[in-house]
């Protein structure tokens, strides 16, 4: 056997309850278990976290920058989403 | 033997376990297999230090002769020691390392579980946070029991050699005398027969699922409770209690 | 060749603030001077734990032991980060490794010289550190984005290193008169390698100037060495500890520290791998991956059993 890295592991943190897990960085693991163990250690040695998540990093797939521009600014003219595109009268409650 | 003697030198037998088995887990710092478990190991051997400076920090408290947690640490010699003859054991290789931690992280797990319900209010508060520690110590060595066990051929062979290596320092674990008896009595510590029906059980199912072969020889060496150690002892002492010798005076 | 529009572009963007991602188009230079940079630096944390691993078995109180321990642990943490960081380039940790093994790579020139007593781990967190942090705090604000994230984070954890070094000279100074000899000693011997591991003077140090476009660099050798020495000699004088520099001076005019001639030829032979430990810290690092390789292939083996048996099930 050649001498195997072990994979590469994306590693999520939850900080607090009720918010969104957050991608803090990587880690080395054999398998899943060793991969939170590791990120634990690795990640929230100063009680950043109360949740980990790990996924193996050759399961994500991303967007790649020269998408850039034909997914996310079609979406630059449509300030019809945002709640503030719309004029209400003072005086209405409760929108 | 007074109630608060029993005491202080039952802190001094946990105290002093896990000072001797965190000094030898910090022996592997810069020079674990990887750097993941490089911070693994060092994370333990951390949680063992706090550990031992709360034990002894209250083993001198209780002793009530002015002695502090690092005189305790630091100018204690050999036979003064009391701590397991498994933790002062060499690292030997990663699997000596781990085959001993496993025997040591089952033993406390259930020790400190029962220690949680100590009449003492001290000895409970530092269970309780002990025994934390000790549950992630514990599943951290059982993975890797399985990992060396059921990995290679070579893995095997290594923890089965470690295993069996150390497994004549078992029965130290759960020697009990007149220490016991009194606190035992007094609801402050639990009766280590107990311990070790809990202990066998599960080294037993763990050694299973790792494909091992519990060691067959019978374990026979005591002596940490009137401590008669291995000859390993002396020399790490001598290591760890060189600077406030040789300047007995200092502060640091 | 490469493109013109994209490097005119890539240098827009770094221009404007903006960082680069792992996934964007980079200059070939760039990358190689980045993964030369951050694997370095990655070493250098990893071999820095060896001087300093030394005397956790030897701290002179279970407080001392306790923190040392956690200081060392962080440096662990911090090569992991810098590996994971030089990952997202294109190479990974095995060949990293590889290099640092097989001496391709470096690694800072300070971590080359011994820990001979209890003072040198105060010497350490007080002027090792003192000059990293200098140079972190320099490089969080690169352009590469892994790299600057790493940084920012490092430098977090980071800020407790270089206290507790001054902490433990102070209690030495102020401690009995052969203790304030062990502190006055390590400085004497670290003074000099930590003013050198900021790297050699500007005038012989090539290429800077467009590292410094691209924001891989961000600041002189000379410009953070002058900061650091600024910084560092009133707080020896704090604590009544002289810095082994007789030409050392005040310039009331300019508001800095002039200081006298550096050694760079002791410099330049350290990295060269002639320094007092280059061969034992390498072999250190050797020796654990060597006796490591069956563990990994263990954990490795293992979860492909269980991978196998999920498949079955």
């Amino acid at each position: 056997m050649s001498d195997t890295q072990w994979p590469l592991w994306e590693v999520f943190v939850q900080a607090n309850p009720g918010i969104p897990h957050k991608h803090v960085g990587n880690v080395h693991a054999a398998d899943a278990e060793m991969a939170i163990q590791n990120a634990r250690d690795v990640y929230t040695r100063r009680s950043e976290g109360i949740s980990i998540w790990v996924v193996p990093a050759a399961a994500i797939s991303a967007s790649s920058p020269e998408d850039q521009g034909a997914f996310f600014e079609p979406s630059n003219d449509k300030p019809y989403r945002h709640p503030t595109f719309y004029k209400i009268p003072e005086g209405v409650k409760y929108l | 033997m007074t109630l608060e003697q029993a005491k202080f030198e039952y802190l001094l037998r946990l105290g002093d376990s896990s000072l001797i088995i965190g000094h030898r887990l910090s022996e592997w710092c810069g020079h674990g297999p990887i750097l993941e478990e490089d911070i693994a190991l060092i994370n333990i051997a951390l949680d063992f230090v706090g550990n031992a400076t709360s034990l002894l920090t209250y083993a001198a408290q209780v002793e009530g002769k002015g002695r502090t947690e690092d005189d305790l640490a630091y100018l204690r010699n050999e036979r003064d020691y009391r701590n397991l003859l498994l933790t002062e054991q060499p690292n030997g290789d990663y699997a000596m390392t781990i085959a001993r931690q496993f025997l040591y992280d089952v033993y406390t797990y259930f020790l400190y579980e029962e220690l949680k319900n100590s009449k003492d209010e001290t000895i409970a508060a530092i269970a309780v946070k002990s025994h934390k520690e000790i549950t992630y110590h514990l599943r951290h060595t059982t993975e890797w029991m399985y990992r060396l066990g059921d990995g290679t051929e070579e893995s095997h062979q290594r923890l089965q050699n470690g295993l069996n290596e150390l497994w004549m320092f078992t029965s130290d674990l759960f020697d009990m005398d007149e220490v016991d008896a009194i606190l035992i009595k007094a609801g402050i510590a639990p009766d280590l027969n107990k311990i070790k029906e809990a202990w066998e059980k599960r080294v037993k199912e763990v050694v299973a699922e790792a494909t091992l072969q519990l060691p067959t020889s019978i374990a026979k060496q005591k002596g940490s409770r009137e401590g008669k150690h291995t000859e390993h002892l002396g020399y790490l002492l001598a290591e760890m209690q060189y600077l406030p010798r040789t300047y007995p005076t200092a502060k640091w | 060749m490469e493109d013109s529009k994209k490097i005119e572009e890539f240098e827009a963007k770094i221009a404007a603030g903006q960082k680069i991602e792992p996934k964007d188009w980079m200059p070939e230079a760039y990358r190689k001077q980045l993964i030369r940079m951050m694997s370095q630096h990655a070493h250098s944390e990893i071999v820095g734990m060896l001087p300093e691993g030394n005397w956790i078995t030897r701290a002179p109180s279970l407080r001392r032991k306790a923190i040392l321990l956690a200081k060392v642990q962080d440096e662990a943490g911090h090569g992991l980060y810098l590996y994971s960081a030089t990952e997202t380039l294109g190479i990974d940790r095995t060949e990293l490794l590889s290099q640092l093994h097989t001496g391709k790579a470096k690694y800072s020139s300070i971590f080359n010289y011994p820990t001979l007593t209890w003072a040198d781990i105060g010497a350490i967190g007080w002027l090792v550190d003192g000059a990293a942090i200098m140079n972190q705090t320099a490089l969080a604000r690169g352009s590469y984005g892994p790299y600057s994230r790493a940084m920012v984070r490092i430098c977090k954890e980071e800020s407790f290193h270089n206290r507790q070094g001054y902490e433990i000279m102070m209690h030495l100074a102020q401690g009995t008169p052969e203790q304030k000899e062990m502190a006055q000693d390590a400085l004497n011997r670290w003074w000099w390698p930590a003013i050198m591991m900021l790297g050699p003077s500007d005038d012989q140090s090539p290429n800077s100037e467009q590292l410094m476009r691209w924001k891989v660099k961000m600041e002189s050798n000379d410009a953070i060495r002058q900061r650091f020495i600024d910084r560092t000699v009133p707080q020896a004088e704090f604590i009544g500890l002289t810095i082994p520099d007789k030409d050392l001076k005040f310039d009331a005019a300019t508001g800095h520290y002039t200081h006298g001639p550096i050694n760079w030829e002791e410099f330049f032979e350290v990295i060269k791998g002639n320094g007092p430990c280059n061969a034992k810290r390498l072999k250190a690092r050797t020796d654990a991956d060597k006796k490591g390789r069956w563990v990994r292939e263990a954990a490795v083996a293992y979860a492909a059993k269980r991978e196998k048996e999920k498949l079955i099930a």
